[in-house]
């Protein structure tokens, strides 16, 4: 199957901080992969290293079969790179509708009624469609979190990066959401999802990075890597030599 | 009826004023730049008119086909060759730059024109005057007017009801999500600016035909675009047309009571106002 990205020596360091640090891996096409690992581990950074709001100080980022590390950021949306926020960032004074068709013009590249239909479609499925007239700074934060999924989607993208979409959401929100996501993996677009909330994840990824101090630390099926030495170690404090 | 016909010629002028200032206001909602060379690029934009004019043989409202565009490719390659290297966190870069732009401009006017005051030749419509009951209206201030609110019009529908306003907005909004979406804001920035010197370039036909002009006055016109974008009200394009609608009036009205008043009212109407409503009149912007 072939790699829509792969990472290789991924660095990048802030003083002394390493927020990467010789990241590797593979996503596969139609891949779903989960990342986890404590606040402040660079999994965020990670996500800007991909999109390329971050630069590199070294290694590369390959996508859909190109070196796109000396890319721009908007170049890497127009490529079919797409994410969502952790603290949601919509154009505030722009309506949601409005938002929407950005992502969908300039992103996806599509005009006219193409662009229009796409934005309908998408905000009928993220459940927007009565706030399609609001402007964005007035939404709740729920109805931010589905705006953050509805201009990822409306940029059409081939790799969806999900940051922390689920945090906050009620069991009920968070289980139409994983619906959302699986409907969209589903259509054979790749995703990467940085997640606390573990079971959303595992209900829809099919592997699992650990990632700790800029390091991947584990990786592998999601199930196992919850169980591992590792993981625990991270989250429960057990010391690994103890 | 002297006071009718004060208040009625300061209207029009301001819709001069309103011309002078809304490329000023495009660019500041867009990329908050403060372009200190505006009134400088009016004036260059009413000599190309001039040469336009005399070389072609057009009339200066035909020369607009010539001016507009060229102005427009000038404001492109201007952003993107060197404005653009100094927006950023810190606003004092751009300040200075087009600052230093401003004294460029001037002086490369005097060398190629000399300090001598030109003035566009528009014939028989610089004098043409239509009667409205006991008052004579030029038909220059009324069509002035009327391209102002054209503009203006013009303008919002492009904000707020086409793609390219949408970019803009967007890149206004959040410019790093804008980058995430797929805008490149450097040409983004490009185009704001491009447009913002082909309203500029109809300014300068426009000032060029109702006055002399010279090298040396584009801060005047840079200050009187200022004044109509405060009074009205930043990023509020309708705001900025009252505003140059104040400001024609106040300075109309001063004339009417002592000739000598006319810019001295102007001024002290924008300084009441920025008294009393610090943030203009119609503010869409805050902060």
């Amino acid at each position: 199957m072939s790699k829509i990205l792969k990472l290789e020596g991924l660095s990048r360091a802030f003083g002394a901080v390493k927020v990467a640090d010789q990241l590797n891996y593979e996503l596969s096409q139609g891949e779903a992969l989960g990342v986890i690992g404590p606040n402040g581990a660079g999994k965020t950074s990670m996500f800007n290293l991909i999109t390329g709001t971050l630069a590199a100080d070294s290694g590369k980022v390959h996508f859909d079969g190109r070196d796109v590390t000396a890319q721009s950021a908007a170049a890497r949306s127009r490529m079919g790179i797409a994410r969502s926020f952790q603290v949601p960032q919509p154009f505030t004074h722009m309506t949601v509708f409005e938002n929407a068709m950005i992502a969908a013009t300039q992103a996806a590249g599509l005009s006219g009624r193409a662009a229009e239909t796409l934005c309908l479609d998408v905000l009928e499925q993220t459940g927007l469609m009565d706030k399609a007239n609001t402007p964005a700074g007035s939404l709740t934060l729920l109805n931010r979190k589905r705006l953050e999924m509805t201009r990822a989607l409306c940029a059409k993208p081939k790799l969806l990066l999900l940051d922390e979409i689920a945090g906050g959401l009620t069991e009920a929100e968070c289980h139409s959401l994983v619906q959302t996501i699986k409907d969209v993996h589903a259509t054979g677009v790749s995703i990467i999802w940085i997640e606390h909330v573990v079971h959303a994840l595992l209900a829809v990824v099919s592997r699992l990075v650990v990632i700790d101090f800029g390091r991947k630390i584990a990786e592998g099926d999601p199930r196992e890597v919850m169980d591992s030495r590792e993981v625990k170690e991270i989250y429960l404090g057990i010391d690994a030599d103890a | 009826m002297e006071w009718i016909n004060a208040i009625l010629q300061g209207t029009l002028l301001g819709g001069l004023y309103a011309l002078f200032a809304a490329g000023l206001s495009l660019i500041f909602g867009v990329m908050r730049l403060v372009n200190i060379a505006h009134g400088d690029l009016i004036v260059l934009a009413a000599y190309l008119g001039l040469t336009t004019t005399v070389m072609l043989g057009l009339h200066p409202l035909v020369a607009l086909i010539v001016v507009v565009p060229a102005m427009a490719g000038i404001g492109y390659v201007l952003q993107r060759a060197v404005l653009n290297q100094t927006l950023g966190d810190d606003i004092l870069p751009p300040l200075l730059v087009t600052f230093g732009l401003s004294v460029i401009i001037q002086n490369a006017l005097l060398e190629g024109y000399s300090a001598d005051p030109q003035k566009l030749d528009a014939g028989a419509l610089e004098t043409a005057s239509i009667a409205l009951g006991p008052l004579a209206v030029g038909v220059l201030p009324l069509l002035t007017f009327a391209i102002a609110v054209a503009v203006v019009a013009g303008l919002q529908w492009t904000f707020y009801r086409t793609a390219l306003g949408r970019a803009f907005r967007a890149v206004s909004d959040n410019q790093d999500i804008a980058q995430l979406m797929g805008l490149n804001k450097r040409h983004v920035f490009g185009q704001a600016m491009a447009l913002a010197l082909a309203v500029t370039a109809v300014a300068g036909l426009l000032l060029g035909i109702r006055t002399s002009f010279d090298p040396s006055i584009g801060g005047g016109r840079l200050i009187f675009g200022f004044e109509a974008v405060i009074i009205g009200g930043l990023g509020n394009l309708w705001g900025t047309l009252a505003g140059g609608i104040i400001l024609g009036v106040a300075q109309t009205l001063g004339a009417a009571i002592n000739p000598g008043w006319q810019l001295l009212a102007g001024h002290l109407a924008f300084l009441i106002v920025l008294a009393v409503r610090p943030n203009g009149l119609f503010p869409r912007i805050s902060g």
